[in-house]
């Protein structure tokens, strides 16, 4: 029996496997698929402190291994989840990460101080790289200075483990990665999307209802096999890797190059149970070459 | 519902009309689950530059097998069209939300639909037809040749048929169709292009007909988690997948105009 145990802040994951925020709804759309209590987490969809529609329809475009979205952010808000979606996920057997948006630094501490009001919910993942929505979103997240700010007010406002999710769309994500550890994150995730674009050359419009949207899937993997790479030799608090992982072998790779945990997305949509197979695969790895902790391998790449 | 992820075996395809194929296929292990009609499945499709599942609402189920009505319109539907015998394919299923099938009696529901988006309304037929209820089918098409399985359609229930250019049924759109004149069915289901069912669901409110109506916005998940389909709806962005594909016409912003 390998250990397959990690840790992100205060956060203790039975495995390095979690779900990607905005991929797995609450994690109860896919209960018929996974058996959530075999996941070392999940990251629900994000929250603001008010309800948001997000963009019009539109909202997709399918890519070459993968697929642009343009949501932004739609959910029923801060209060909605606690009186509505907090009930049906508190007793999952799984950490139930929640996601927290906002336009304001004032929003993201609002919203933030709610969810760490819910005694079930051990952690949140502060998302300062949302590509889709026009104030706030991935503002935050592309200069160190805004990095820093919401995650010093996120940090005073809430005392459980903060993730803070960053954006690609950046010359130097290890600067960002830096300042937002300098203010006390606990942990990094990432890649939240890569900014793209699709165009309907017969109808020479574009696909996407607001023009633009986030890349993500395998498309998206090199880059942020990368990303996490340079983030983890940073910093010294725990990375968790995503961005276009859709088998075991990928989220190893993630692991070696520097990832304590991995987060799956775009891949349930291709396999709704692909999360409980990347669990199973990672421990073969492990078996397979010999070691006994998954720890063994986090940012083990030999020379 | 219980939804499940299954391998399916091509048992039989046919091609229908220019631009359509018929795929019949049943689990290559098991028992189909229960579905109703109204419901799609995502259908994993093995092609280059394919990446994500394709949605395809469910044709006919009888028994063991379930039959879909494919168009080709682009690299995942044409893969799908080139399957044959013995192949599999990777099903998730069953998804979103159907048409209404308990219905007070007496009822006379009228099944309208035009384009590939008759598929789903054979099923709801088959459905309507083992509950007593004997659905009539308006369909609609620009000519006689795109008018899809109009042999199964008469099997299931009575037949009308509009095409524009007036080469079978009568001349126009099925809003047209002096069916409107002589009765006025309890209820309208409808599925197809879109400019159709919103003159549908116009049709409907004005003469005070209720009316549901499929939906097929583009979709990654299937599962209402990705809430990349929606439709604006009287109550803001509603899934498509979840909250659908079947929605009441009064419920939706692009039937009120």
């Amino acid at each position: 029996m390998v250990d397959l145990n990690v840790k992100i802040g205060q956060l203790e994951l039975r495995n390095p496997v979690m779900t990607a925020s905005g991929t797995v709804g609450y994690g109860l759309e896919f209960q018929d698929f996974v058996d959530l209590s075999r996941l070392g987490g999940i990251v629900v969809k994000g929250t603001t402190l008010k309800p948001r529609e997000g963009n019009p329809y539109p909202r997709m475009a399918e890519t070459a291994s993968g697929m642009l979205n343009c949501v932004g952010l739609q959910n029923k808000g801060v209060d909605y989840f606690c009186e509505h979606i907090y009930p049906t996920v508190k007793d999952l057997q799984t950490n139930v990460v929640v996601n927290v948006s906002g336009s304001s630094i004032e929003d993201y501490v609002e919203c933030a101080r709610r969810i760490g009001e819910l005694e079930r919910i051990p952690a949140i993942e502060l998302n300062i790289s949302c590509p889709n929505v026009r104030q706030g979103g991935m503002a935050f997240g592309v200069t160190c200075e805004g990095a820093a700010a919401v995650t010093k007010a996120g940090r005073a406002a809430y005392g459980k483990t903060l993730i803070v999710k960053l954006s690609p769309n950046v010359t130097d994500i290890a600067e960002i990665a830096r300042a937002v550890e300098a203010e006390g994150a606990d942990a990094v995730s990432l890649i939240n999307t890569l900014m793209g674009m699709a165009i309907d050359a017969e109808r020479r419009r574009k696909v996407l209802s607001i023009g633009t949207g986030g890349l993500s899937g395998p498309a998206v993997k090199p880059v942020a096999l990368r990303m996490v790479y340079q983030v983890a030799k940073a910093v010294g608090i725990p990375v968790v890797g995503l961005g276009g992982i859709m088998t075991a072998t990928d989220a190893v790779e993630f692991l070696l190059a520097g990832a304590s945990a991995v987060e799956i997305g775009t891949a349930n949509f291709i396999d709704p149970s692909v999360t409980v197979k990347v669990v199973e695969g990672i421990e073969a790895y492990l078996e397979r070459h010999g070691f006994s902790s998954v720890r063994e391998i986090i940012g083990a790449l030999e020379d | 519902m219980k939804k499940y992820i299954i391998d399916l075996r091509v048992t039989g395809t046919e091609r229908v009309g220019a631009q359509c194929v018929l795929l019949r296929m049943e689990p290559v292990e098991g028992a189909l689950p229960e579905m109703a009609p109204g419901q799609f499945v995502q259908l994993r499709v093995d092609a280059q530059g394919v990446f994500l599942r394709r949605p395809i609402s469910i044709h006919d189920v009888r028994g063991n097998e379930i039959d879909f009505l494919v168009q080709v319109v682009g690299e995942g539907t044409q893969w799908l069209a080139s399957l044959t015998v013995g192949d599999t394919v990777n099903a998730v299923l069953p998804l979103g939300k159907g048409f209404s099938t308990h219905h007070p009696q007496p009822t006379t529901p009228l099944l309208v639909g035009g384009g590939v988006g008759v598929a789903p309304l054979l099923y709801l037929g088959r459905v309507l037809k083992e509950k007593g209820i004997r659905p009539t089918f308006l369909l609609g098409a620009r000519t006689k040749d795109l008018l899809l399985r109009l042999d199964a359609f008469r099997e299931v229930g009575e037949v009308l048929v509009t095409t524009e250019d007036g080469s079978m049924g009568e001349k126009g759109f099925v809003t047209q169709h002096s069916v409107f004149n002589s009765t006025t069915p309890s209820l309208i289901q409808c599925c197809g292009p879109t400019p159709m069912m919103k003159a549908v669901a116009k049709l409907a409110r004005e003469r005070g007909i209720d009316c549901e109506v499929s939906l097929e916005n583009r979709m990654a998940c299937g599962m209402g988690a990705c809430l990349c389909c929606v439709t604006e709806t009287t109550e803001g962005h509603k899934c498509v997948c979840t909250e659908g594909p079947v929605f009441d016409a009064s419920e939706l912003l692009m039937a009120k105009g």
